[in-house]
C-alpha cells in the first residue's frame, strides 16, 4: 500500500513541480538576464519580484480570451493543448532519484523522450497555420523545417550514449555513469545534443519561428489570455526537461558525492537551466538560412561521426574478431 | 504489473485535466468583448490583404523528404545501437555488427552528399548553386 501511496505522490507532485519551476523560470530568467545585462529586472511584486509569476498568472486569467473568427477553431485550441500535454507527459519518464519516478523503469525511456519532442513540433506548426495570419505561417513554417531538422540530429546525438549502455533505459543508463559521466567520451553527442535542444525547445539564439523583430510573435501572434499563457509555460516547461535529461545522460543524473541523490539532481537541472538562460543573454540570433546550414552541413555530419567513431572505440575495447 | 500502467493512466489523466482545466478556468472570470479589433489579423496595424490560407511557396520540401531518409535511418539504427554492445561482445558475430552500422550509414551519407552537391540544402537557393542543373537556374 505504500507503494500506491508513493507512486500517486509522484503523479501529483512531479508534473506540478515541473510546472512551477517553469513559471519560476519565468522570473529566475528575468532576472538574471537583468543581473547579466546591467538592469534591474521584475523588482516590485513581493520580495525580489518573486511575486511576479503569480500576478502575470492572474493577469492572463482576467484576460479576454479571444478566438478570432477567421481562424481554425477547434485546431486553434488543440496547438497550445498539444505543447503542455507533451512537456508534461516526458515527465513521466524522467529519472529524478531512486525510487521517485512516475513510470520507474521504462525501458524506451529514451525513445519516448524523442517522441514526444517530435510531437512537440506539431503544436507550433498548427499553431502557425490556423491562426491564419501571415506572421504566424511563416512562423509555423519555418518551425516545421527547424524541429524536424534539429530532430534528426538530437536521435543522433544519443545514439553515442545508447552504443556505450547498451540500453534505452535512463534509469540504467544513469547507472551505467557510476564510473565517469559521459560527457567526457559523448562530448561530441553533449554538444550536439545541447544545441538540438535549444533549437527543439525553440530558445534563443534558435527561437527564430517566433523572432519577434521580424515576425511580430510569430506564431503566436493570434494567441492571447491563457492559450499564451499555455504556449509560454510550455516552452519553458520544454526547457526544464532538456536540461535535465541533459544531467540524466551526459553529468550522471543524481550521482555525486555527500548530498542526497535528489538534492544532486535538482542542482545539476539547475545549472543548465542557467546556461540557458546565460546562452539568451549572451547570443545573438543568426539568421534562417545560418541555423538550417549549421544543422545539415555541420551538426549532422559530425553526429554521424559521432556513432561511427563511439562504435568503433566499443569495438576496440570489447576485443571481438572481424 | 498491471500497476505500472494504471499509473500511466492515472498521470495522462492529471495531465489533461491540467492543460485543459488551465485553459477553461479563466473563462469564469475573464471578459467577453466583441470589437470591431479583434476581427482581422494583426499585422502591425496594417489592413491585411486577403486570407494567410493561400498557396505558397514551400522552399525546404526537399529537406522534408531527406528528413524523412534520416528518420528512417534513425529508426533502424536505434536498435543496431541498443544491440551493438551485446553483439561485439560475441565471438560469432564480433566487428562485423559495426561494419555493417557504419555501411548503412555510408548509403546514406551518399544521399546527403548528393542533396549538399545539388543545392537542396540552402535555405536561399542562389543560380551558382545547382550549375549542373539547367531546368533550375
Amino acid at each position: 500500500m505504500s507503494e500506491t501511496v508513493r507512486l500517486v505522490l509522484c503523479i501529483i507532485i512531479i508534473p506540478n513541480v515541473v510546472l512551477t519551476m517553469a513559471a519560476g523560470l519565468i522570473w529566475l530568467e528575468r532576472r538574471l538576464l537583468a543581473v547579466w545585462q546591467e538592469r534591474y529586472g521584475p523588482n516590485r511584486v513581493g520580495p525580489f519580484g518573486l511575486l511576479q509569476p503569480a500576478a502575470d498568472a492572474i493577469k492572463l486569467l482576467f484576460k479576454e480570451d479571444w478566438i478570432p473568427p477567421f481562424a481554425d477553431r477547434p485546431v486553434f485550441v488543440l496547438a497550445p493543448a498539444i505543447v503542455m500535454a507533451t512537456g508534461i507527459l516526458t515527465c513521466a519518464i524522467l529519472p529524478i532519484a531512486p525510487g521517485i519516478g512516475i513510470v520507474d523503469d521504462l525501458n524506451i525511456g529514451l525513445l519516448f523522450f524523442l517522441a514526444m519532442s517530435t510531437m512537440g513540433a506539431y503544436s507550433v506548426v498548427l499553431a502557425g497555420w490556423a491562426s491564419n495570419n501571415k506572421y504566424s505561417l511563416l512562423g509555423g513554417l519555418r518551425s516545421a523545417a527547424q524541429m524536424l531538422s534539429y530532430e534528426v540530429f538530437m536521435g543522433l546525438s544519443l545514439m553515442g550514449v545508447v552504443i556505450m549502455t547498451g540500453t534505452f533505459s535512463l534509469r540504467e543508463i544513469v547507472e551505467a555513469q557510476r564510473d565517469g559521466w559521459f560527457f567526457v567520451p559523448q562530448f561530441l553527442g553533449m554538444m550536439i545534443f545541447l544545441m538540438a535542444g535549444l533549437a527543439e525547445t525553440h530558445r534563443m539564439p534558435f527561437d527564430l519561428p517566433e523572432a519577434e523583430a521580424e515576425l511580430v510573435a510569430g506564431f503566436h501572434t493570434e494567441y492571447s489570455s491563457m492559450k499564451f499563457g499555455v504556449f509560454f509555460i510550455g516552452e519553458y516547461a520544454g526547457v526544464v526537461v532538456v536540461s535535465s535529461l541533459m544531467t540524466t545522460l551526459f553529468f550522471g543524473g543524481w550521482l555525486g558525492p555527500w548530498l542526497p541523490p535528489l538534492v544532486w539532481f535538482l542542482l545539476k537541472t539547475m545549472f543548465f537551466i542557467c546556461l540557458f538562460i546565460l546562452l539568451r543573454a549572451t547570443l545573438a540570433r543568426p539568421r534562417y538560412d545560418q541555423l538550417m546550414a549549421l544543422g545539415w552541413k555541420v551538426l549532422l555530419p559530425l553526429a554521424l561521426l559521432n556513432v561511427v567513431v563511439t562504435g568503433a572505440i566499443k569495438l576496440a575495447t570489447t576485443g571481438g574478431g572481424v | 504489473m498491471f500497476f505500472d500502467y494504471a499509473n500511466v493512466f492515472v498521470f495522462a489523466l492529471g495531465g489533461a485535466v491540467l492543460v485543459f482545466g488551465g485553459m477553461w478556468l479563466g473563462s469564469l472570470i475573464r471578459p467577453k468583448r466583441e470589437g470591431e479589433a479583434g476581427l482581422e489579423p494583426y499585422e502591425c496595424g496594417e489592413k491585411p490583404i486577403g486570407s494567410a490560407w493561400f498557396r505558397f511557396d514551400i522552399r525546404y520540401y526537399t529537406v522534408a523528404l531527406v528528413y524523412l531518409l534520416f528518420a528512417v535511418e534513425i529508426a533502424f539504427l536505434f536498435p543496431w545501437a541498443r544491440v551493438l554492445k551485446e553483439a561485439l561482445a560475441d565471438d560469432a558475430i564480433g566487428g562485423l555488427a559495426l561494419v555493417e552500422g557504419v555501411v548503412f550509414i555510408l548509403v546514406l551519407a551518399v544521399g546527403l552528399a548528393y542533396v549538399w552537391r545539388k543545392g537542396d540544402l540552402d535555405w536561399v537557393r542562389g543560380i551558382s548553386h545547382t550549375p549542373d542543373d539547367p531546368e533550375e537556374g
